[in-house]
This record gives C-alpha cells, sequence and structure tokens, in this order.
C-alpha cells in the first residue's frame, strides 16, 4: 500500500464557510445576501498495487450466476471441483472476485457481488480448501467482462473470478 | 482505532476547473404545460465588465426548472432597470406575468452587488426589491442566488439553483480506469476534481452542511469509506474492516454515518459516531441489507433489503431497531432517497423488466414512474424537493439526468467525455 498514512491524530480542520442573512421576501425595504462560496480543492491518491497471481493454467476460474442470484451452476461445480484438487497441490493464497451486471443499484449489487464470492467461497472450503488462504472482494457492477447493455454482456459480468 | 487513521494528502493547491474531464451540458426535453410567463431585462452593468453573462444564467437556471418561460430580449420594447422606469402596458402587450429589473455596481470594498426587482404585471406591483453581493469572481453564485429569490417569491418554494452536484465520472481506455469524485454547481458549471483513483470511487453523500462528503474508495486495493473536506481537500479514513465497506449516508445532524459493513459475515447496517468513532450495528438479518438513507427525523434509516426473497425498502426504527417493510408493488425496489417532506420516496423500480425512477408516497402509498428508460439507477433528490438528479444510460454511455417528482419536468446533464454516474445533490449551502 503506498497511500500516504499520517498517524498524527490531527482533527480535521473544517473550513469556514461564511453564512449570510436573508430576510423576508415581501420587504418594501431591500434585503441582501451576503455570498461566500467555499471552492473545492482536489486530494491525491496513489492507487495501491493489487498483486495479480497468474491464472491457474487450463481450469475455468470464471464462474457465471443468474440475475440476482448467488447458486452455482452445475458447471460451475465441476470446474470448482478440479480448482480444489489443484490448490490441495500447494499452499498458494487465492482471491475470488465477486460481480454483478449494470442492472439494479450500486450497493446492492455490491452485496450481490460478495455474496457470489463467498458462495465460491463456502464450496472450496467443502472440498477442504483453508478458508484462510482464500480473499473474498466484492466490486458490484464497478468492473465489467463485457461492455454493452443486452443480455450475453449482462450474462458475462454476473460472475466469479478465481485470480 | 484502526478505522480512524488521519490521512496526509498532498493538497493540491490548484483549483482544477476541468473543461477537460466531464463538464456537463444541460438539455431540457420536458417543461410544464403551463409555464408563468417571465421577462428578465438585462441588468444595468453601470460600466462594469464581466465576463459571465448574468441574464442568461439566470434564465437557464429558470428554465431548467421547467416552471417558467421567459421573454426573449428581443420582444422586449425597453430594457428597463429600475421599477420606476417600467411601462407595466408594454409587458402586458407581450403577455408577461412577471418582470426582473436590476442593476450591477461595485462596492468600496471591492466587492459586486445587484440591486434587483421582482414586479407583478397584472397587479402592477413590486413582489420585492433585494440586494446580493459577493466577490468579483463569484458573479455565477450571484446570478443564481438572484434566480433563487424569484423562483421562490413566484412558486413558494425555496430555489436549489445556489446547490452543488458531486458524481462519479468514469474513463475507461482498454482495461485502465480512471475515476473521478467531481463537484459542480446544480447546472453543471464550474466543475470541480476531489478525487482521482484508477480503482473505483462509489457512493458519494454529503454532509449536512455541504462542506463534506464521505464516499467509498478502492484505492487500498479493496472498499474503504472516507470523508473529505471540498475546501481543504483534507480526508480521512474511516473504516478499513473486512468485507463490504460501503454506503455511507450522512445523518441529518451531521454526528454520525450509517454504512454498510459485511465483517460479521453479511451485509448489514452500522452507525459510525464521527466524534468517538462508536461503532453500532443496526441490523441483524443473514439478507443483503444495504444502502441506507436517513428519513430527515434523524429517527428513521430506510435501507434496501432482499429478506422478503426480493429487494425491498425497509425503514429501520432506531429507537427500538424495529424494521418495517415499505415497498410491495414490484421485484425490485432499492436505493431509496427521501425528499426533506419525508414524505416523497424516491427510488429504483423495476417494472416489465427494465429499471425505473419511481417516487413513493410514503402516506397514500401511491407509486409513480418517473422515468422511461431503462437502466436508470442513483436517485437523489433536491433538497427543495422539487427536482431529482439520477444516472441513466444514452447510446451507450452513462449521462445525468432529471425529473421533477410529479414526473412534468425533464432534463439531462450529459458529459462531454466518459461517463457520468452517482449524482449526490447537496443540502442547501446557505
Amino acid at each position: 500500500m503506498k497511500t500516504r498514512i499520517n498517524l498524527y491524530a490531527s482533527l480535521l480542520a473544517l473550513s469556514v464557510l461564511t453564512g449570510c442573512s436573508s430576510s423576508a421576501i415581501y420587504d418594501s425595504e431591500p434585503t441582501t445576501t451576503d455570498i461566500d462560496n467555499a471552492g473545492v480543492k482536489t486530494a491525491e491518491v496513489e492507487s495501491a498495487d493489487v498483486e495479480v497471481v497468474p491464472v491457474i493454467a487450463e481450469t475455468a476460474t470464471v464462474f457465471y450466476f443468474d440475475f440476482d442470484k448467488a447458486l452455482l451452476t452445475d458447471q460451475s461445480r465441476a470446474d470448482l471441483l478440479e480448482n480444489a484438487v489443484i490448490l490441495a497441490g500447494n499452499s498458494r493464497s487465492i482471491r475470488l472476485e465477486g460481480h454483478a451486471d449494470e442492472r439494479g443499484t450500486r450497493e446492492y449489487n455490491m452485496a450481490l457481488g460478495e455474496r457470489r464470492a463467498a458462495s465460491v467461497k463456502e464450496f472450496l472450503v467443502m472440498q477442504g480448501v483453508s478458508g484462510d488462504r482464500i480473499e473474498v472482494i466484492s466490486f458490484g457492477e464497478e468492473r465489467a467482462a463485457a461492455y454493452g447493455s443486452d443480455d450475453e454482456a449482462w450474462r458475462l459480468n454476473r460472475r466469479v473470478e478465481l485470480k | 482505532m484502526t478505522f480512524f487513521k488521519q490521512f496526509s494528502i498532498l493538497l493540491l493547491a490548484l483549483l482544477i476547473n476541468s473543461n477537460a474531464y466531464s463538464e456537463l451540458v444541460i438539455r431540457v426535453t420536458e417543461g410544464n404545460d403551463q409555464p408563468t410567463i417571465i421577462a428578465l431585462s438585462p441588468f444595468e452593468l453601470n460600466g462594469l465588465k464581466i465576463t459571465e453573462d448574468i441574464a442568461a444564467i439566470v434564465e437557464s437556471d429558470l428554465r431548467r426548472s421547467g416552471l417558467f418561460k421567459l421573454i426573449p430580449q428581443e420582444d422586449m420594447l425597453a430594457f428597463p432597470s429600475n421599477p420606476n422606469d417600467v411601462y407595466y402596458r408594454d409587458w402586458r402587450l407581450l403577455g408577461t406575468e412577471y418582470l426582473v429589473v436590476g442593476s450591477m455596481s461595485v462596492l468600496t470594498d471591492g466587492r459586486y452587488e445587484i440591486e434587483f426587482s421582482l414586479l407583478s404585471i397584472n397587479s402592477q406591483k413590486i413582489q420585492f426589491t433585494h440586494k446580493v453581493r459577493s466577490s468579483s469572481s463569484k458573479i455565477r453564485d450571484l446570478a443564481h442566488s438572484v434566480s433563487d429569490k424569484i423562483y421562490q417569491s413566484i412558486t413558494g418554494i425555496r430555489g436549489a439553483f445556489s446547490t452543488r452536484l458531486a458524481y462519479v465520472s468514469v474513463i475507461r481506455e482498454g482495461d485502465d480506469f480512471t475515476y473521478r469524485l467531481q463537484v459542480a454547481d446544480a447546472d453543471g458549471a464550474r466543475e470541480s476534481l476531489m478525487l482521482e483513483s484508477k480503482q473505483p470511487i462509489m457512493s458519494p453523500s454529503w454532509s449536512p452542511d455541504g462542506k463534506e462528503l464521505a464516499y467509498v474508495s478502492f484505492e487500498t486495493g479493496r472498499p474503504a469509506i472516507f470523508r473529505q473536506n471540498l475546501a481543504t481537500a483534507t480526508r480521512q479514513q474511516l473504516t478499513n474492516f473486512k468485507g463490504l465497506n460501503g454506503a455511507p449516508s450522512w445523518s441529518p445532524d451531521g454526528k454520525t454515518l450509517a454504512i454498510v459493513l459485511s465483517k460479521d459475515g453479511n451485509p448489514e447496517l452500522y452507525s459510525l459516531e464521527l466524534d468517538s468513532g462508536k461503532l453500532t450495528r443496526l441490523t441483524r438479518h443473514f439478507a443483503i441489507d444495504t444502502e441506507p438513507a436517513w428519513m430527515p427525523d434523524g429517527k428513521h434509516i430506510l435501507f434496501t433489503s432482499d429478506r422478503g426473497g426480493t429487494p425491498q425498502i425497509y425503514k429501520l426504527k432506531l429507537a427500538d431497531r424495529s424494521v418495517e417493510r415499505i415497498t410491495f408493488q414490484g421485484n425490485y425496489n432499492a436505493r431509496a432517497s427521501i425528499a426533506p417532506d419525508g414524505r416523497t420516496m424516491a427510488m429504483v423500480h423495476r417494472s416489465s423488466n427494465v429499471f425505473h425512477i419511481a417516487a413513493l408516497d410514503l402516506n397514500t402509498r401511491r407509486l409513480i414512474e418517473l422515468t422511461e428508460t431503462t437502466l436508470d439507477e442513483s436517485p437523489s433528490v433536491a433538497p427543495n424537493g422539487a427536482m431529482l438528479m439520477y444516472a441513466t444510460k444514452y447510446k451507450d454511455r452513462g449521462i445525468l439526468a432529471a425529473v421533477s417528482v410529479d414526473a412534468g419536468v425533464k432534463y439531462n446533464l450529459p458529459a462531454k467525455l466518459g461517463d457520468v454516474r452517482e449524482p449526490a445533490w447537496s443540502p442547501f449551502l446557505r
């Protein structure tokens, strides 16, 4: 993580935004509004380098789901059994990235992506893979695998990627 | 506490007023059937050289509300700047119901002042005379303040032209993404950059004083909730839990964030006291609970849950944590945004397999679909409750659009570049 961290427990300095007065509207006397809007400054972030481990060769590592569902398909179960065998033969950690299609709301889709990744994790753990080796993260609908607003793109985006 | 790490960030001295990013451009698509006819006589500038066209800004504000029809300047017989110089008969012949006249001057401290009056042509009466003042660099603020005053006098509803929008813009080049958290005026002008990242930025939520935003950023490689001051760019990471850290929603008193965490196994609502860092779990259910939105009373929180089998909106009573289901029509209702009256609730509503924005009257339970496009999301009601902003897709690009809560008025704010999404309408700023 390269983001700068400053552990000084200083409190946020809130900017002073000058208020103003404004009296009744239907006065015959003029009323006055003083304006002093605060501007906007830009913060800066350095992105973390997310380490991407090479994909396990020849075995399917993407698993697809129905709309608003986190149930594993028969195909996914078969593919995950193969992955479990490979994982039993090594000790590396894996990351399960859950995704949703663009339909529906963004934060609900974050939850849905996590639920999908969790159901993949649960299956692998049942096959004997230690849960400690598995990290789960959801990207919701933020990282599409296919672009476009049609059934095929949506199908490809409702997925969990094993990395 | 780990979730109260203070982040010190390089402050960019530059205020980035970018034309290059996603600058919004307004197109009014639908207006009121019986608009009020109003004329804006160009303000007397008394020799002042100003770069902004004040009349154009005010006219654009009023037109965007959908409630007004403007008399074109070329039809006007005279350009009075003082109420005493107005020939009411001339304006009546043009069909004018209201006339705005005014003049601009410079004060001894160098600030600018506009003194303006709203005249009712039918009753031949001055409705009000008002002065607005600002520094010479805030001409647009002056103009929006003029619009607010006119709108309020005629409609009885507080104007929201001086408010701001926060939103997320995304530009994709191949597999490379640039996410930007932006703030602009409610008319899309003066766009400023708050944060830029290669990783997702989501879910901006305004503090009730309009000085800060809370949002989700993936910059650490995982989602985390941050708060950031607009004027100083000072920011603070608030959460760093395993799993989801999402959907921040600022309480009406500004002291608490409602957030979503899945650290205990599945997504639940929590409250996070900002001063003490005290975290309290609010929901307890194996279903998805997310997208909290405070009711204006500060005592209830609306949220989305699929505990009934499909996503629906529920209301949590903070006093006893009891939960009541709010939506029953349709199999997908999510992401509530409540109007300041606590009665009109905007949400994402699926009907005939497409996603619209709908408004539900919490008293009568009447539901109106407000939009006709198909991938509408992220509704955010304006602080005066008259309009709401939402995100939709147009020609495969994410754009922002606005609709009145009665569906009568519509306009789009397409970006010139990239996708824009997740609009959050600021509270009143003064």
